[in-house]
């Protein structure tokens, strides 16, 4: 790994500097997830007197339980779901906003700050907008016919987490895709209009390709955001439900785990998602770090 | 702009007022039914103009709170909110600022265990290993503590590999100046180091100031005594009552008070707030 030509000669000094970081990640980071993988091969009797080591059987028992299963699909729709509909409101406002020059800041700034807001208060201000009794959309969508009813309902109530994760979303996907066009040279796009491209064609052509890492980059990042930093939406909005309809994996183990008290079940979830973190993770690094190239 | 559209720019202009009318509207709507009394949502339907209110609601809710929701008073969960979000971008700019010292000026064995081990934290979110890190919170006792709320948070793998990178494009002349002047390795951090990190470290302040800010899950978990609730969480306890016995217009004058601070440092240190952002993504 990469250091300094010239380096400081002290031993202790570089231990004693880690120390603090190291301390909280060890205590708080590694020990409880060594304790989670530890307690998702072990089953404790009711009283907590006694732990017996069980194998695979809790794994096995969460792949063949209904709700779990139930709680992965639903993951994977909403996660799906907030990617594509966030990121691809935020490149069209990210390609208006590249394209006008004089109000360009005033617009960034009105379009950013939602990334300030916390989940739970985006919850919150959704919640409010679609309350069945007091909301404005329902009544609205009551003129047109359509009956909304979220707590219900369990299309709507997906459709209602899924349009507060984006819209939480929004704002971050936007400054990274504006940061990536401004990096697309101009003079590609200037030759690309001499020889007589129209501006769609110079998007899908020129523009869109060169920002695939950013597109690549942000794919990975939005997936993550869905499935793990949306619990404050999901706690906020629907609790999980109704009838397990939004019940997604990060909900479903704190609802398992901290209320429901099912600790070999709820350590078996933490492992799994762990993997499905690192996976993310290990993905971002490997080809984030090179990027999609031409 | 390559050429002139005039029917281009207008469209442009015309989803840009859209996507901002798309991002205001939902805080627009919260902030009206904060401006208006109790009665005005019996109707059945939300006013969409501001009440005369405002000033009441905001100071009610400031000062005496919704006591039947069990939360105090806004301003000690806001004045909580305040110091946790301090102490956390505070406590992770420290220890990472350390940490990326020894790991780039320094060899020693185990250095890049040292490394591994940080980034480790990068896959372990709360969200996954929820009750174990509570255990280990209760049997150190630090529930209901301003420690218990910020210490677990304090690990900081991103702010590392920040300081990591920016301490590697430092040229090497300038230590080997500073050695041949006798700095010792403290000396050049403090005096030589530090005041060239100031930008990373205000912008990072920034971002980590709402990450701290923001938090729902942890403060959850680890507060039962109301005089440590943040206003992120408070608030929700305070919105699960309102389902019952609807007091929209204190609920929102609480959301949009628990919004204001964070949401003012983006618009107010926005260059800031976008160079923290786009590097620690890196």
């Amino acid at each position: 790994m990469q250091t300094k030509r010239t380096i400081f000669p002290n031993k202790l000094l570089p231990y004693l500097l880690l120390t603090p970081q190291l301390a909280v990640t060890l205590i708080f980071f590694i020990w409880p997830a060594a304790q989670a993988v530890k307690s998702s091969f072990e089953r404790e009797d009711p009283f907590g007197f006694r732990t017996t080591f069980i194998w695979f059987e809790n794994y096995t028992r969460l792949f063949s339980e209904a709700t779990y299963l139930n709680s992965v699909g639903k993951t994977a729709l909403f996660a799906i779901s907030v990617t594509l509909l966030s990121m691809s409101l935020s490149l069209l406002l990210a390609v208006a906003v590249n394209r006008v020059l004089r109000t360009n800041r005033l617009y960034t700034t009105l379009l950013v700050w939602p990334y300030a807001v916390a989940p739970v208060v985006v919850g919150i201000l959704w919640w409010f907008m679609f309350n069945p009794s007091i909301g404005i959309a329902p009544y609205l969508m009551r003129g047109l016919g359509i009956d909304w009813n979220h707590r219900i309902d369990g299309t709507d109530a997906m459709l209602l987490v899924i349009m507060a994760a984006s819209w939480k979303q929004i704002s971050y996907n936007f400054l990274f895709f504006v940061a990536g066009l401004q990096s697309v040279p101009q003079s590609l796009t200037e030759a690309a209009a001499i020889d007589g491209a129209g501006p769609f064609k110079r998007f899908w052509t020129i523009v869109f390709p060169l920002l695939s890492p950013t597109t690549f980059f942000l794919l990975i990042v939005n997936i993550n955001y869905a499935m793990f930093d949306t619990f404050g939406i999901i706690d906020a909005t629907t609790s999980g439900g109704p009838a397990q309809a939004t019940n997604i994996l990060v909900y479903k183990v704190y609802a398992d785990g901290f209320l429901g008290l099912n600790i070999g079940s709820s350590a078996a979830q933490s492992v799994v998602l762990m993997l499905i973190v690192i996976a993310l993770t290990a993905v971002q690094f490997r080809f984030v770090e090179r990027r999609v190239q031409y | 702009m390559v050429e002139n559209r005039p029917f281009l720019s207008f469209l442009t202009h015309l989803v840009l007022i859209a996507g901002v009318l798309i991002v205001v509207f939902p805080v627009y709507l919260a902030f009206v039914a904060s401006t208006h009394a109790d009665g005005e949502f019996l109707s059945g339907l939300v006013p969409l103009l501001p009440g005369p209110n405002l000033v009441e609601n905001y100071w009610h809710m400031l000062t005496v709170g919704i006591s039947t929701a069990g939360a105090p008073p806004l301003w000690i969960m806001l004045t909580n909110s305040l110091i946790i979000a301090i102490c956390i971008a505070v406590g992770k700019i420290i220890i990472s600022l350390l940490s990326a010292y020894a790991i780039v000026f320094f060899k020693f064995p185990f250095r890049l265990l040292a490394f591994w081990i940080i980034f480790i934290t990068l896959m372990l979110p709360v969200e996954v290993r929820i009750i174990p890190t509570f255990k280990v919170v209760a049997d150190l006792g630090l529930l209901n503590s301003y420690v218990g709320l910020t210490l677990p948070l304090i690990a900081s793998a991103t702010a590392t590999f920040l300081f990591r990178q920016f301490f590697l494009t430092i040229p090497d002349e300038l230590m080997e100046a500073a050695r041949v002047d006798g700095a010792g390795p403290l000396k050049f951090f403090r005096d030589i180091l530090l005041p060239l990190s100031r930008t990373n470290i205000a912008a990072l302040f920034v971002i980590l100031f709402i990450y701290g800010w923001v938090q729902y899950l942890w403060p959850l978990l680890v507060t039962t005594d109301s005089r440590y609730y943040t206003v992120v969480m408070g608030i929700k306890r305070l919105a699960a009552t309102a389902d019952g016995e609807p007091q929209w217009h204190l609920v929102m004058a609480a959301v949009m008070l628990a919004m204001l601070p964070p949401v003012l440092v983006v618009i107010f240190m926005q260059r800031l707030f976008v160079k923290g952002l786009v590097e620690t993504e890196k």
